[in-house]
């Protein structure tokens, strides 16, 4: 008989997916694992840690946009009662470039007192010019001018375009503004070990990190994130918070919680950087794209990250294309679901769509005739025609600006969207215990995307067990690595990680029972919490006795994403369509109704692949009609840190959600795709163009305010 | 010292966020109220509130009222029907007296300023945000949180259906949002999407869950309708029992509802 070495090596060396008919629970519809912990408030995060000897921590932080530190004294701060550590992080001479960025930080034995204690520090500054108002490009002291992109000839094409249109749209920087705040809670447990429970999406990646800047070995760092309660792309890093709380648990000896407040939450723990751009494109009088010219520019803070794609999706043959990133004293921006996209898209779709209204078509007709230049016709195709039957669209579509009489105008928009997003690195390792049970081991993170389940539900269903015969352990960084959860890079790499490791974990079963049961292992199947041969269910050893051939040991199975067979896949596409009703006299819009229609390769759980969409529409309604960072050009501060003026969609925004996603042969084949970005480009493309076609007039910049709204119109009036 | 720290430069994220006209933080006025004894006159403890952070002399009394603080004193809370003493500074909100003293985090700490709705409670039968309410003047309340309404042995029929409807996604707001639900459903039992809409437009949630948990409340309403119908007890997961009886059905003064 093999040994287990022998065995673990790919036994299987073409994995695949299993077919549909051999699917028991992958691509139903399964509720997550950790439901009745989070629903019942059981489920402990990073911010609900209460360790014993907890200190707590704040941050003093700078208000200016643009200063030097010329004064810092921690004493009235360290010699107050109750307050065990202190620590300067820019201290007196250091140039602050960003209001609310980090000058010291204190612990305390309660969050009042270190509240009490940052109030206490002296501290001044020499307030320096500052510059955050992006909007005109002209006006930029400073500019990073991209590389331009050119295709074929657009300037002959525009020339020769018979029909033209040119405008200018744009979007602000928003927050990603997480519910549960950056932070951590750091606790040292020996002279160069310390153990942080991190609100993360990229466990794996902290203890280097950590190691490297607190000087240690990176075994020694051991990170936990059980819950958490939101990233969205803003939580990759350690961040210069991660260090300063572990740096003040070692000065204290006392596990400390650094939390940030919703200040600086909103401030500077992940923005999504604007975009603005001119735009010409180009038609002829069939709309047939010809021609597209474009110049945009765009915020991410001081680092300036951020160049949009476009056109997006359409590859119009004759294209050019620059993009400049300009420099502000904001933090730099961070990754915001789909990096890019929905800038890009919002962008082009807006241009797209001013075209049909010139050319009095149908953009759903535009937009089918010019599909060959998305390079994913068919699978577009396919999603317009089922978006338009759920939104009714061919029946209720009217010409922009001309529905019923009246204040209240109905509209509708659409726009379509893709992504990459193949599976990132991944370890799993499984455990078949005598007892029947089952142990998965993964460092990865469930952000709330159903990570924790999806990979129950791969195990179970290629061991042929019930879903409660695993035993999911996830977000400890003691278990083989895996890759942080960006990019929507998660469920494929997590998926074919443990799709390899279980069917290696079979494979060693079966190798043990072919021989009792006078068969070979490649005759046997896993079904029902039995071993069985193919065609002779009753030839089968259940579980435990298949266990039993191992004696009292449990046997260890991994498996690692890349690996052997090809179990992921890239790119995928979705629709979007979106009905407003808008008051032309007060400017208000409303949402009626969204439909996605969403393509994500093998779908694991189909409920948390749906909820994972229909958050996406949530949050992008939200960024259409209500978010923005507003920034004081006069101090350089963003003035809406609250959630009374950093206005998100709330329960009655949203108006009716439709989502469909597509499963089956020619979508299935590609293995499972992340959803974390793809549904999250086009709710804000397709929301502007419905209010186009509702107003009357392209409504240029979101968020869709009432006063954007009304500017525009009058405008438009003019 | 505090006073004299409350310069421009000298701003904290929380008072920078937080100033009132007079320089006061919401929450520091908040706490002061209480400080000086709730209804001993908010505006004559203002200077005492702007020097919150130094102590004074404890306990006095002042035109017939007791003066408490501003160093811890000992408070008794009920909640979830348990009686717990605890000893604390005043000015400690029922928030954090919960999550940091008593180790009851159901209620997450998320704007801290009583507008997102991940703290919300149900004092006295009325939902509040816990951060919004000081812990002293709490005393003699019913505080009923998350952690009183199911286990996860037993889930609440509210909290089975967030699970069966994915009502949530990374579950920090889901807390709010169930304790806001079981507040409306508990005064009316058969609210139309409206009404749902309204009583919990006081929650946020940011991963998106708001479907879900519009199918979780309106299908434990209807749950309730069938059970009422037929004159039996209200349905629950196959398990659970309820462990809180059936809300009676009793028409509710209601705002007008949003659309």
């Amino acid at each position: 008989m093999a040994d287990i070495t022998e065995t673990t090596d790919p036994k299987t060396a073409d994995p695949t997916w299993p077919k549909a008919e051999e699917r028991r629970l992958i691509g139903q519809r399964i509720s997550r694992l950790d439901g009745p912990a989070k629903s019942t408030g059981t489920a402990k995060y990073t911010y609900d840690l209460n360790r014993p000897g907890l200190l707590y921590a704040r941050v003093l932080r700078c208000p200016h946009a643009h200063a030097k530190v010329t004064k810092l004294d921690m004493a009235p701060a360290e010699s107050m009662p109750g307050v065990r550590a202190v620590r300067v992080i820019q201290g007196a001479g250091t140039e602050i470039q960003w209001a609310l960025d980090e000058v010291a930080v204190v612990a305390a034995v309660s969050d009042d007192i270190a509240q009490d204690a940052v109030r206490a520090i002296a501290v001044e500054y020499e307030v320096l010019p500052h510059f955050v108002s992006e909007e005109q490009l002209d006006k930029a002291p400073a500019t990073k001018p991209g590389e331009e992109k050119t295709e074929g000839d657009p300037v002959a094409a525009m020339t020769a375009a018979a029909v033209r249109v040119k405008g200018t749209y744009g979007m602000p920087v928003i927050s990603h503004n997480c519910l549960e705040a950056h932070g951590q809670v750091c606790e040292w447990t020996g002279k160069d070990e310390m153990t942080a429970w991190c609100s993360t999406q990229a466990l794996s990646a902290l203890p280097p990190q950590f190691a490297e800047r607190l000087e240690i070995p990176a075994a020694n760092v051991r990170v936990i994130t059980q819950y958490m309660g939101g990233g969205f792309g803003s939580k990759f890093s350690v961040d210069r918070w991660g260090i300063e709380c572990a740096e003040l648990a070692r000065q204290a000896g006392a596990p400390v919680k650094l939390m940030l407040d919703r200040a600086a939450e909103l401030t500077v723990a992940g923005d999504r950087p604007s975009a603005f751009a001119e735009i010409e494109v180009g038609a002829t009088d069939d709309g047939t794209l010809t021609a597209w010219t474009s110049k945009s520019w765009g915020s991410g803070g001081l680092g300036s990250a951020g160049d949009p794609p476009m056109p997006y999706v359409f590859q119009i043959p004759n294209r050019r294309h620059r993009h400049t990133a300009v420099p502000t004293h904001t933090a730099s921006s961070r990754a915001w679901r789909a990096p890019n996209h929905p800038q890009g898209c919002y962008l082009t779709m807006s241009a797209l769509d001013d075209l049909a209204a010139k050319l009095a078509m149908d953009p759903y007709d535009l937009f089918v005739k010019n599909l060959s230049m998305t390079g994913m016709a068919d699978v577009y195709k396919q999603e317009l025609e089922i978006a338009e039957q759920l939104m009714g669209w061919k029946a209720r579509w009217h010409q922009r600006g001309a529905g019923a009489p009246g204040p209240v105008q109905h509209g509708l928009g659409l726009s379509i969207h893709t992504w990459g997003g193949r599976g990132h690195r991944s370890n799993c390792e499984i455990t078949l215990q005598p007892d029947g049970q089952v142990d998965l081991k993964m460092a990865t993170q469930d952000l709330g995307t159903g990570t924790r389940t999806a990979v129950g539900i791969v195990c179970a269903d290629t061991l042929g067990l019930p879903l409660e015969a695993v035993k999911v352990n996830i977000g400890d960084s003691r278990y083989p690595a895996s890759g942080g959860s960006g990019g929507s890079t998660t469920i494929g790499g997590v998926s074919a990680a443990t799709r390899r490791a279980a069917l290696n974990a079979r494979a060693l079963l079966f190798d043990k029972a072919a021989p009792k049961l006078e068969t070979t292992a490649d005759q046997l199947e896993a079904v029902d919490a039995t071993i069985r041969v193919k065609g002779s269910p009753d030839r089968k050893l259940t579980w435990k006795q298949a266990m039993a051939l191992f004696g009292h040991t449990p046997v260890t199975a991994t498996g690692a994403n890349p690996g052997p067979g090809e179990l992921t896949g890239s790119g995928v596409g979705g629709v979007q369509m979106a009905e407003v009703a808008v008051d032309v006299e007060t400017g208000i819009v409303k949402m009626v109704k969204m439909v996605a229609v969403q393509d994500c390769g093998l779908i694991i759980d189909l409920k948390t692949a749906e909820s994972q969409v229909y958050g996406a529409l949530i949050m992008g309604i939200s960024g259409a009609l209500s978010e923005e960072k507003v920034i004081d050009p006069v101090t350089g501060r963003m003035l809406n840190v609250d959630f009374e003026s950093y206005k998100m969609a709330g329960i009655g925004d949203v108006g009716e959600l439709v989502v469909h996603m597509m499963t089956g042969p020619g979508f299935d084949e590609r293995g499972p795709i992340g959803l974390g970005e793809p549904p999250m480009v086009s709710p804000g493309a397709a929301i502007a163009n419905a209010v186009a076609n509702a107003v009357g007039v392209r409504v240029p910049f979101l968020p869709l305010t009432p006063r954007h709204v009304l500017e525009a119109l009058a405008k438009g009036a003019a | 010292m505090a006073a004299d720290n409350r310069r421009d430069d000298s701003v904290d994220p929380d008072t920078a966020q937080g100033l009132a006209p007079g320089g006061l933080s919401r929450r520091a006025f908040l706490r002061g109220g209480a400080a000086a004894g709730l209804g001993a006159g908010l505006l004559s403890s203002l200077p005492a509130v702007a020097a919150k952070s130094a102590p004074v002399e404890p306990a006095k009394t002042e035109a017939g009222v007791t003066l408490l603080g501003p160093g811890p004193v000992p408070m008794s809370l009920q909640i979830n029907g348990k009686a717990h003493a605890v000893k604390l500074e005043p000015r400690v909100t029922l928030l954090d007296a919960l999550r940091d003293h008593l180790d009851l985090t159901g209620a997450k700490k998320v704007c801290d300023r009583g507008t997102c709705g991940a703290c919300t409670i149900i004092l006295d039968g009325r939902t509040v945000y816990a951060c919004s309410v000081l812990a002293i003047e709490s005393q003699g309340s019913d505080i009923q949180t998350i952690e009183g309404l199911g286990t996860l042995e037993k889930l609440h029929p509210l909290q089975a259906a967030f699970v069966e409807n994915d009502a949530h996604q990374c579950g920090f707001c889901t807390p709010g949002f169930v304790m806001a639900s079981k507040a409306l459903l508990d005064a009316n039992p058969a609210p139309t999407l409206p009404e749902v809409h309204h009583a919990l437009s006081g929650n946020f949630c940011r991963c998106g869950t708001y479907a879900g948990i519009r199918g979780a409340v309106l299908g434990v309403a209807a749950a309730y309708a069938a059970a009422a119908a037929e004159g039996d007890e209200p349905p629950g997961n196959a398990e659970a029992e309820d462990p809180e009886p059936r809300p009676k059905k009793k028409k509710k003064k209601k705002r007008n509802p949003d659309g």
